[in-house]
């Protein structure tokens, strides 16, 4: 199930989730090395979403470990992810809405702030040249993700497409070494998609990105690796191309192949 | 040349400002007027804390009074057992009285939302002032406890009147707390306590800690109710359970709707509507000879009507409101939802 690697930034060993009686996630083990894309992918309900809230610590695994750079993770929170490098978008955006765009990319640099609550209550010196530093590295995200001139507006007046990039500018601008994509092409155009993909492989330049997927020609097209998950235990892996081979996949995608059915 | 400076320094340029406008205002006025001009300062401060706690942070209280009568009874006790202690001692002291509270009811809240933690907070306002019940000897029941201070220097007495000083006193007091809120509100903090308010986990995967965030927001809170607690036990001289009931909470937070949600400027007239309404309601009464049981609910009934056309005219507020009429004066760009301070 594992990639071998020197190398792991992430590792996920054995990880087994229960919601009462329901199964979501079986002995699920994965590996994440600096620099590639992962994606996770498989039916509705597959467990895809309980793993990324698991590696953010917004769900305890029964049993299993997960280790950070070869430290193990254990009993992490969610708001701890963010000063190890792992940033996450989600699905549903999150993005805050009585905030600008700017502020709410400005709070996902909070990683970078150097001053404390303290300074920022007695507003020094020190915590304004802070702000100034991370509303220009703020801005600098939203230019390079092209959405820079609704810095100063709220989302909830922005196309979905644009929300989607402040999404991603918010995650990026802590400069992660791991980013959790939840669905990241779900109600974008063909354009925007193509889009999408060129940008997630220039990721890789710094970061290393784990994708939760439906659209299978974008998962394809730009993951190195290809985990897939059905009813919570993990049925394939392997490169895009063999994963697309395996008969296993077909059949959690499509069901049963027909030669195995039995005759009528 | 003001974007250099640090913001503490901007903040207390313009709280000097303000505190030579009030004391030029306080020799232009008489006693009656002071005494409502600090009125106002103690409740801005109160409800500038609440626009914290709830406008910014998405806390709902039913109970901020509970944390006035926490720094009114603490100003109280502190002037007739410590007489020794000066003024501003006693008013830090109320301040830091108020945050404790806070602090521990931050923590039971952060675990609570929306209608559960409005219930809390209410449980909190009906509760606390009947510990004076329980402790007669040291709280003075429901009469409370009254007492004389003597804060004002030798120098001034006689020369200057001593609501005009006690308004001074209050408005010091008032303007340094704002200070430190207005350096909340523009900075990495407001924003943080803004995205808690707007979407919990999505604030916990971009770094912050949801439950101390919302602590600390009830300890800010809080601590501004206790200082304004403190300063309106020494500015009336007394502190009495019957000063600090449901109602004061309840018009706390209408004030804090009626001025606008989110902001410090919303605070203020809020706080002005508060003291106001209950003056130009008794002048009304007093033109059309009403009867003393209708003058005495007119106040309530008045600002009951106010609340409902101002939020229905101005769903942000009078400070919306204002932004709004600024706005389309200026039209210098598109119009944007009512959050800075």
């Amino acid at each position: 199930m594992s990639i071998t690697s020197h190398e792991k930034l992430l590792h996920v060993g054995g990880v087994t989730v229960r919601f009462g009686g329901l199964v979501a996630l079986s002995e699920v083990s994965l590996t994440i090395r600096p620099r590639t894309v992962v994606g996770v992918i498989g039916p509705n309900g597959a467990g895809k979403t309980t793993l990324f809230n698991v590696v953010c610590g917004f769900i305890r695994p029964e049993t299993g470990d997960l280790s950070w750079k070869g430290r193990p993770l254990r009993k992490h929170r969610p708001d701890q992810l963010a000063g190890l490098g792992i940033a996450r978008t989600l699905q549903g955006l999150g993005l805050f809405g009585g905030l600008t765009v700017l502020e709410n990319v400005m709070t996902g640099a909070g990683r970078l702030a150097r001053t404390g609550s303290l300074a920022s209550l007695l507003g020094t010196g020190k915590s304004a040249r802070d702000e100034r530093e991370l509303r220009d590295r703020s801005m600098a995200v939203l230019t390079e993700l092209d959405v820079a001139h609704v810095a100063q507006l709220h989302p909830g007046a922005l196309p979905y497409g644009v929300r989607k990039r402040v999404a991603l500018a918010r995650a990026l601008v802590s400069e992660p070494e791991l980013l959790l994509l939840d669905e990241p092409a779900s109600g974008l155009s063909t354009g925007e998609m193509d889009e999408l993909a060129d940008r997630i492989r220039a990721l890789t330049e710094k970061t290393a990105v784990v994708l939760v997927e439906h659209h299978m020609d974008l998962v394809m097209r730009v993951c190195d690796e290809v985990v897939v998950l059905d009813f919570g235990e993990v049925i394939a892996s392997g490169s895009p191309d063999e994963v697309r081979v395996d008969p296993a996949v077909a059949d959690a995608y499509l069901g049963t192949a027909p030669e195995e059915l039995p005759s009528a | 040349m003001l974007n250099k400076l640090p913001p503490v320094v901007v903040h207390l340029l313009a709280a000097l400002g303000c505190l030579v406008l009030l004391v030029l205002l306080t020799f232009a006025a008489d006693p009656f007027t002071n005494l409502r001009i600090a009125t106002v300062g103690y409740y801005l401060i109160a409800v500038a804390g609440l626009a914290l706690l709830t406008g910014f942070n998405g806390q709902v209280s039913l109970g901020h009074g509970a944390f006035m009568f926490i720094g009114a009874y603490t100003v109280a006790l502190l002037v007739k057992r410590v007489p020794a202690f000066p003024i501003w001692a006693d008013l830090l002291l109320a301040t830091v009285a108020g945050g404790v509270a806070g602090l521990l009811a931050g923590a039971a809240a952060a675990r609570l939302r929306g209608p559960y933690l409005a219930g809390a907070t209410l449980a909190l306002a009906v509760g606390l002032p009947a510990v004076t019940q329980r402790f007669p000897e040291l709280l003075a029941g429901s009469n409370g406890l009254s007492f004389t201070v003597n804060s004002q220097p030798a120098g001034l007495v006689g020369t200057i009147p001593s609501t005009q000083w006690q308004a001074w006193i209050v408005w010091l007091a008032v303007l340094l707390a704002l200070v430190v809120l207005a350096n909340l509100a523009r900075g990495k903090l407001g924003r943080t306590l803004r995205a808690v308010r707007d979407d919990e986990v999505a604030a916990s995967l971009a770094g912050v800690h949801v439950g101390r965030t919302k602590i600390l927001a009830f300890l800010v809170s809080s601590a501004c109710g206790g200082l304004a607690g403190g300063l309106q036990a020494f500015l009336l001289g007394t502190a009495a359970p019957g000063s600090f009931t449901v109602a004061l909470s309840l018009s706390l937070l209408a004030a804090l709707v009626l001025g606008g949600l989110g902001s410090l400027w919303g605070a203020l007239w809020g706080a002005i509507a508060l003291v106001y309404f209950q003056v130009w309601t008794d002048d009304i009464a007093e033109v059309l000879s009403l009867r003393s049981d209708i003058s005495d609910n007119l106040p309530l009934a008045l600002y009951g009507v106010v609340l409902i056309v101002v939020v229905l005219a101005f769903p942000a507020g009078i400070q919306g409101g204002l932004r709004k009429l600024w706005v389309r004066v200026r039209r210098p760009v598109p119009s944007q939802r009512g959050e800075a301070s």
